[in-house]
């Protein structure tokens, strides 16, 4: 075991696939030699060589074009875009494309391609850095959408992301990358794709969330507790396709709920969540299915972030809301 | 002050073999063929002049879906595929069904995919080819990455995908070229210059002599061809292959050439922007006349041979029409499992209700 940080964690597994498996391809702009802005793919070129881990042109759709022609030719694919707010110009290439590859063959070819992304606010970056745009990827059938919230997952989750034999947007949120450190595994793990982990347990409150807001979540229920309310806290780690039957459980234990994003409202996963939850377990209900999202404006301008992006006392203010409907 | 504009298109003179009486003016840039080669190219432009036409009939009695129509454009089409080795992968836009059928995809799957049925989209083992692409200026970066893949694999083979001149506008025509230079991949960018994008003319796509030109943006090489002249056509990829596989990179190929018919058979009416005039001048240029010509006067071909081949098209196409018809209707079901290597539990659940539907 080894402390890491959660870009330490992506960086190992990155590492573990690259020498696993010979058909793994790492490339994006600056992910060589540079080894990446935020070092993700540090000494991975060095070790690897070129023909493995290699810098691409600055453009985002032919990044993910290359990466479906290079997968006919049976290589996997591990691509990055460098801030996910730029996955506009390669959306063709990824919902238009990747994300048909398997069907519009009639299962005769596929897309093992894994799309590497930074995404996230509160770290102050310019515009169009830190705009969640999961819901986007998650509207697309064929996608798969991981975030993960600590090293521990990330690592098992890239794993399981490469490994995977269909295309996955893995999306690593930049105020988790060296926020904390955590025991991970130096030997190769997976963490099963599309499996929600219950990361508090308690009676009272179901707290759904992902990404960033995991922590705020884990911070709120730590204030509720003082008030004698147990939240139990489900971190989603894949957010498409959704793991219902771990919230579902939950929901029959605590019969309320509160739906977590970073997101706009409009934005994101948790409208979807609150009605697959209202269609299975409405009986199991006390109150209404409440969303703490951020407003329904463009991302903030930096020096706004703070009062614009949802934090633990907007989890806390919605859980009060559900207890006491 | 130099100008520099001139210059660039001097650079792009058009290559021709043939000229439109049939008569070689090139004798230097003669391509290697063999008789039995020349002969087999004439055929295969017949049939699929005679696949075209049966296509439209079909189409208009309601037995075909999508069609893009293909006459005028055999050379074009014909010469470049043939040029290539099985091991070449394609990767067409939705016009460049031609190319599908004589790289070895069946005619009736040919058909189903004009039908919408998902079984036209699979590939025969050994058939190294894509289904077209509907999305314009796509399969240029997919071309790039199959030509980084095969050059990685240390394959002697190429990728070769097509568009159209309105597709040199979009922004992945540009960036396939440009990625597939910067990395020498062994792709060959064809643009089949229709001279019209539906009704838009070229000269509002572009104010670029020549689209060959663009390849100057990738610091690639391009070549302006005579797109009717199956032999010029035939001699430019053939070049653009040899010097592919030997690493020297990519080629952007500029074929000249015209759609005789509408762009789609989905309500298109060229009459609304194109003139007869036009049309008929584009005519006495056709790749089958000219081609005809050149093997009439070499003793390699009668009017005899093109009636068997015309036969021969039009019972293989009505024997294809049978097969597609007997192709089982798709499910619901079908989908759900072409999705996902594994399904995910929603689709688990949504496959369980289509079957109990299908069950019925």
């Amino acid at each position: 075991m080894a402390q890491m940080t959660m870009i330490q964690a992506i960086t190992d597994a990155l590492r573990t696939e690259l020498k696993n498996d010979e058909n793994v391809l790492v490339f994006g702009e600056d992910v060589g030699q540079n080894g990446g802005v935020f070092r993700a793919t540090e000494g991975l070129q060095a070790e690897f060589g070129e023909e493995r881990v290699f810098d691409t042109p600055l453009a985002e759709s032919a990044i993910a074009g290359i990466s479906i022609g290079l997968a006919t030719q049976g290589y996997r694919p591990v691509p990055e875009i460098q801030f996910f707010g730029f996955v506009y110009e390669a959306m063709d290439a990824i919902n238009g494309q990747m994300a048909r590859m398997r069907y519009r063959t009639g299962n005769t070819m596929n897309a093992p391609i894994t799309i590497r992304a930074p995404f996230g606010g509160g770290v102050h970056t310019p515009e169009l850095h830190a705009d969640s745009l999961e819901g986007l990827i998650a509207q697309q059938p064929g996608m798969k959408v991981v975030i993960p919230s600590n090293p521990y997952d990330a690592k098992g989750l890239l794993i399981s992301s490469i490994r995977d034999n269909d295309p996955v947007v893995y999306l690593e949120h930049m105020k988790l990358y060296r926020s904390f450190r955590e025991e991970v595994p130096e030997e190769e793990y997976t963490v099963e794709l599309g499996k929600a982990n219950v990361k508090r347990e308690g009676t009272d409150v179901t707290i759904i969330a992902y990404g960033a807001m995991v922590q705020a979540s884990m911070k709120a229920a730590e204030e509720l507790e003082k008030n004698g309310v147990e939240a139990e806290v489900i971190d989603l780690r894949t957010v498409m396709p959704l793991d219902m039957d771990t919230i579902i459980k939950s929901v029959e234990k605590t019969n309320r709920v509160v739906v977590v994003q970073e997101a706009q409202r409009q934005a994101g996963m948790a409208s979807h969540i609150t009605t697959e939850i209202q269609e299975r377990a409405i009986l199991h209900l006390e109150a209404p299915i409440l969303r703490v999202a951020a407003p329904d404006t463009v991302y903030a301008f930096t020096q706004a972030e703070e009062v614009w992006l949802p934090n633990y006392n907007d989890i806390v203010e919605k859980v009060n809301k559900v207890i006491n409907f | 002050m130099k100008r520099t504009l001139e210059n660039v298109e001097n650079e792009f003179e058009t290559f021709q073999i043939l000229n439109e009486d049939g008569e070689v003016v090139n004798e230097d840039a003669m391509p290697e063929l063999s008789d039995d080669e020349l002969k087999e190219l004439m055929t295969r432009m017949v049939y699929t002049r005679i696949l075209d036409q049966r296509s439209i009939a079909l189409n208009r009695q309601g037995r075909l879906g999508f069609y893009a129509p293909t006459a005028g454009q055999e050379a074009s089409q014909l010469g470049t595929q043939y040029a290539l080795e099985q091991e070449d992968f394609i990767l067409p836009a939705y016009r460049d069904v031609p190319q599908l059928i004589w790289h070895g995809l069946p005619l009736y799957q040919a058909f189903l995919f004009s039908r919408g049925h998902y079984h036209g989209n699979q590939m025969p083992e050994g058939v190294n080819a894509l289904s077209p692409q509907i999305i314009i200026g796509a399969q240029y970066t997919q071309a790039a990455g199959v030509a980084m893949g095969m050059k990685k694999r240390g394959k002697k083979s190429v990728a070769i995908t097509y568009t159209g001149d309105g597709g040199t506008s979009q922004g992945d025509f540009y960036e396939g070229m440009n990625f597939a230079g910067a990395y020498k991949a062994p792709a060959i960018f064809v643009v089949q210059n229709n001279r019209f994008a539906i009704s838009v003319p070229v000269e509002k796509q572009t104010a670029a002599k020549t689209l060959a030109q663009k390849a100057v943006s990738a610091g690639i090489e391009g070549i302006q061809v005579d797109g009717m002249d199956i032999l010029a056509v035939y001699a430019a990829t053939k070049d653009a292959r040899d010097r592919a596989v030997n690493g020297e990179g990519p080629t952007l190929i500029e074929t000249l050439t015209y759609r005789y018919g509408a762009h789609t058979m989905a309500g298109d009416d060229p009459t609304r922007y194109r003139t007869d005039e036009l049309t008929s001048e584009w005519e006495k240029k056709d790749p089958i006349v000219r081609f005809r010509k050149f093997l009439e006067n070499k003793g390699l071909w009668s009017e005899e041979q093109e009636n068997e081949v015309t036969e021969k098209a039009k019972e293989e196409i009505k024997a294809a029409i049978k097969k597609a018809d007997q192709q089982p209707k798709q499910k619901v079901t079908d989908l759900i499992s072409n999705m996902y290597e594994t399904l995910p539990a929603h689709l688990e659940e949504q496959m369980e209700e289509y079957k109990a539907k299908e069950s019925k």
